[in-house]
């Protein structure tokens, strides 16, 4: 059978060479000698004023949600600039590779790229970004100091992280997959991927996918057990509603590909025949169980976002959320109906009419809680006080966008058409439609939304509009050339073209992709302009925006236990009920808060599976087996540990009030 | 849940904030939490059991299950692991009236069941594989290992947390963080038992009428 066995494998380093290093590819190097420098940089800049103890104190051994939220944040941007560079990388290839000419990406390199785009932009920038909002928002919005477990919080971010670390790894040292981004085999099976490419991915995302994991049960049981008093779950605000059917997605869906990347893994280390084409393997089976997750998965991005919208679309319209009861009930039946549509991404399996037709019109169903979203965010608008700050500005230009991308998802439902469309830049079009059009949007408006709650200062609105007009623009023009090119039947990752006619549509695209890079580029000039001038920006009320629920009414950015006092809630907008029937804030009272304890426990576990990752891509059996053994001790280590809270004195807490009541107090004279 | 509110607290729509408050105590999720993570270890071992389902029945012209399973093996196996859960039973009981010394010995039983079962296990392995039944043989073989094998893991990772847990219970004693400690271990131990009920059945017993 297939064994991975290379007769010189080396007793120390495995399968790693010096010929693993890219020394052959400019780009990489070029890449490399700008990611060292850049790193160098930032090292000596760390040492040189002496930030290495404040970064461990504060930041990695962190058991504070705000905390760790804004870690996968920065997590999630800084990835966002590796998966564009791919996403440009590409578009030129594209762009230039027309008759006689073969663009400037060999096959090798080009088929990594479109790889690493699609893991990157998943699994390194969507998810963390998603998962950092809720972790930031949802204990406040509850009404809680912290979430469930607050050290597994630590832990799973850095999980997260060490998966990235691993991808990157990837650039520089051997290469990443070329299979697509979900590695169907037989293609991603050793015979035909004998190389650390499917290994490196099926490792980064194991790694991750523990953190993810974990950070689900995390919040699940945050948003079940920790609710303030009197929030019933018809009272929970949307996002914390849709949070919690998004971590009830994870913990559902994230097993299923454990489960089935540890069998890909199988038939590739052990030579078992899950999946091969002989000994009674059946590739099938894998493209099945993998959209048996990744379908929900694209509803674990969505869900959040569309939560966000709705806290957006109220606040800024200043009315109740139009139709709260049926926006709970939609998003339940999302999360439901999410389960049993995997089907419809193989319609061309051949798995004959009725079970497509199944499948199809399943599909189709979705779009009408979806559409019932829509309608009562309009609803909500309609006869508004509607104030165009930049989150409403994404939030409108995501239901323009949505839309359309909905619809081509209810073609693309439709068997037939999938027969025709399957495969294409059609399809490639349309998850684009939605995922930049939903989720990204949707990050963008929570993150303009939710900035001065973290930081304490507002974004900058020029900034933040040119940001908003490049992307919006950008994406129309970056995109609608591809349902052109789709409709005409051209299939995607194609590397070059034959027929000269389609190479203006693919022009067209690049372009849109450099306004993208404008929009980007504006965002980050956003954050430095608004940190600049953060004084002007300053939010001292903690309510900049006249907000509706509870996390308003902290400080911004809130103490690290939230809240001195846990708020009773009698209303669904439990901040803006308080205002309304005249709370006062106490000055007063204040006692010790018992709060979770700092630990690198987390951090240390998470480069112990680092080294694990790496030892078992390039077959370093001894380093993989000190590596799991130092996991398995640590954790065992770790649980002889009993002390793990302790109090917040009294002074602190005082001290953390009194300079809000003087912040407050500047606002009102 | 989130805490109910009391009816004065209800009615009083002017309160806004819990004044006299006490601390929350640490752990209070614990048990929802690790319950949520079963059912997501247990959604792993749906996918196994539905991998199994598909292509249990590719020999590959290998050996079948007729040819390979020893039932009476498997059932004395089986009685291992579901005495093991009893005797786990009987350390819960003995750590609720607070007696140390037999919480001990009857998760010391436990362990020692657990052991049995997986040598059994093991040595049924062994024996399948010195047939030329490997994991590599076929897709129902590949099938097969993964998942009895996983099972097989999770007791080894239960044994490895029930030593743990003794270390602790004799160093601090029954106190309420191993209290709850324990409550997660039997959560985990009975669970491992009920994927084993699906295993006996859906594996062995209907793999005798395949």
């Amino acid at each position: 059978m297939q064994h991975a066995d290379s007769p010189v494998l080396d007793p120390i380093f495995g399968r790693l060479s010096l010929a693993a290093l890219p020394l052959h590819e400019p780009i990489v190097v070029a890449t490399f000698a700008a990611v060292a420098i850049g790193g160098i940089a930032m090292f000596a800049a760390v040492t040189r004023y002496q930030l290495w103890g404040y970064l461990w104190r504060e930041w990695i051994t962190t058991i504070d949600h705000k905390r760790i939220g804004i870690m996968y944040m920065i997590l999630g941007i800084v990835m966002l600039l590796r998966g564009f560079a791919d996403a440009v990388m590409m578009r030129l290839q594209q762009a230039m590779a027309f008759g006689g000419s073969e663009g400037y990406l060999n096959a090798h390199h080009y088929d990594q790229i479109f790889t690493a785009h699609g893991v990157i932009m998943i699994f390194f920038v969507a998810m963390p970004l998603v998962t950092g909002l809720m972790n930031y928002i949802v204990p406040l919005q509850i009404g809680a100091r912290d979430v469930a477990f607050p050290f597994l919080n630590n832990f799973s971010f850095w999980m997260t992280t060490a998966g990235a670390i691993l991808v990157m790894f990837s650039l520089f040292v051997g290469e990443f997959a070329r299979t697509g981004w979900l590695a169907y085999p037989p293609l991603s099976g050793i015979q035909y991927s004998p190389d650390v490419g499917v290994d490196y991915y099926i490792w980064a995302l194991q790694i991750a996918g523990v953190g993810t994991l974990l950070s689900g049960v995390n919040l699940l049981a945050t948003i079940i057990k920790m609710r303030a008093p009197g929030m019933t779950l018809m009272k929970m605000p949307v996002f914390t509603w849709t949070s919690l059917c998004t971590n009830v997605l994870i913990v559902a869906a994230f097993p299923v590909l454990t489960a089935v990347l540890v069998l890909l893994s199988l038939d590739r280390y052990v030579g078992t025949n899950f999946f091969t084409n002989d000994f009674g393997g059946n590739p099938m089976m894998y493209v099945n169980l993998i959209w048996i997750w990744g379908h929900p998965e694209v509803y674990i991005l969505i869900l959040p976002l569309f939560g966000v919208y709705s806290e957006v679309t109220s606040t800024f319209c200043g009315k109740k959320l139009f139709g709260y009861s049926s926006m709970v009930y939609a998003t339940v039946v999302i999360t439901i109906l999410s389960y049993i549509v995997w089907l419809h991404h193989f319609f061309t399996m051949g798995s004959g009419a009725s079970v497509n037709s199944f499948f199809g019109i399943t599909t189709m169903i979705i779009s009408i809680p979806t559409g019932a979203k829509i309608f009562n965010w309009l609803f909500t608008m309609y006869r508004g006080r509607i104030r165009f700050e930049l989150p409403m500005l994404w939030t409108v230009a995501f239901m323009l966008t949505f839309v359309i991308g909905g619809m081509t998802g209810v073609l693309l439902a439709v068997p037939p058409a999938d027969f025709v469309l399957h495969n294409s830049l059609f399809l490639i079009a349309h998850f684009h439609n939605v995922i930049i059009g939903g989720v990204l949007f949707g990050l963008f408006a929570g993150i303009n939304y939710w900035f001065p709650k973290a930081f304490g200062f507002k974004l900058d609105r020029f900034w933040g509009l040119v940001s908003f007009w490049f992307w919006v623009i950008g994406f129309w023009v970056a995109f609608t050339p591809l349902y052109v090119l789709g409709l005409m039947g051209v299939t995607r990752r194609l590397r070059y073209f034959e027929d000269p006619s389609l190479q203006i549509w693919f022009q067209i695209a690049a372009v849109g992709a450099g306004l993208i890079a404008i929009g980007i580029g504006a965002m980050l000039i956003q954050f430095y302009v608004s940190f600049r001038k953060r004084k002007e920006l300053a939010d001292t009320t903690g309510d900049p925006w006249d907000g509706r629920t509870l996390e308003w009414s902290t400080s911004s950015p809130p103490p690290a236990y939230n809240f001195a006092f846990t708020p009773i809630i009698h209303d669904g907008d439990a901040w803006w009920d308080m205002k309304q029937r005249g709370y006062q804030r106490p000055l007063g009272g204040f006692r010790a808060i018992l709060m979770p304890a700092n630990t690198g426990a987390g951090f240390v576990l998470a480069v112990l599976s680092t080294a694990f990752g790496f030892a078992m891509v390039w077959y370093m059996w001894w380093l993989a087996i000190a590596s799991f053994i130092g996991i398995v001790g640590f954790t065992i280590y770790h649980t002889f540990n009993y002390q793990r809270d302790f109090h917040l004195t009294l002074d602190e807490v005082v001290r953390a009030e009194e300079e809000r009541t003087r912040l407050l107090a500047t606002v009102r004279s | 849940m989130g805490h109910a509110l009391t009816s004065e607290q209800a009615a009083d729509r002017t309160l806004f904030l819990q004044l006299d408050e006490h601390d929350h105590e640490a752990g209070g999720s614990t048990l929802l939490g690790f319950w949520i993570y079963l059912m997501s270890d247990c959604l792993i071992f749906a996918v196994l059991f539905a991998t199994y389902g598909v292509l249990g029945g590719n020999y590959a012209a290998g050996p079948g299950p007729k040819d390979l399973f020893d039932l009476s093996l498997v059932a004395l196996n089986t009685t291992m692991l579901l005495l093991s859960s009893m005797t786990y039973g009987f350390a819960m009981l003995s750590s609720y009236r607070k007696k140390v010394a037999a919480t001990q010995v009857w998760l010391l039983i436990t362990g020692l069941f657990g052991l049995a079962f997986l040598s059994i296990e093991l040595y049924e392995f062994a024996h399948m594989i010195h047939e030329g039944a490997t994991p590599q043989r076929s897709a129902f073989l590949s099938a097969f290992f993964t998942l009895v094998g996983t099972h097989g893991l999770h007791v080894t990772f239960g044994i490895v947390w029930l030593v743990t847990l003794m270390f602790q219970i004799g160093r601090h004693g029954l106190t309420k963080a191993n209290a709850r400690r324990l409550a997660c271990l039997s959560l985990f131990w009975h669970f491992l038992d009920v994927i084993w009920i699906g295993v006996f059945t859906f594996v062995y017993l209907m793999g005798m009428l395949r």
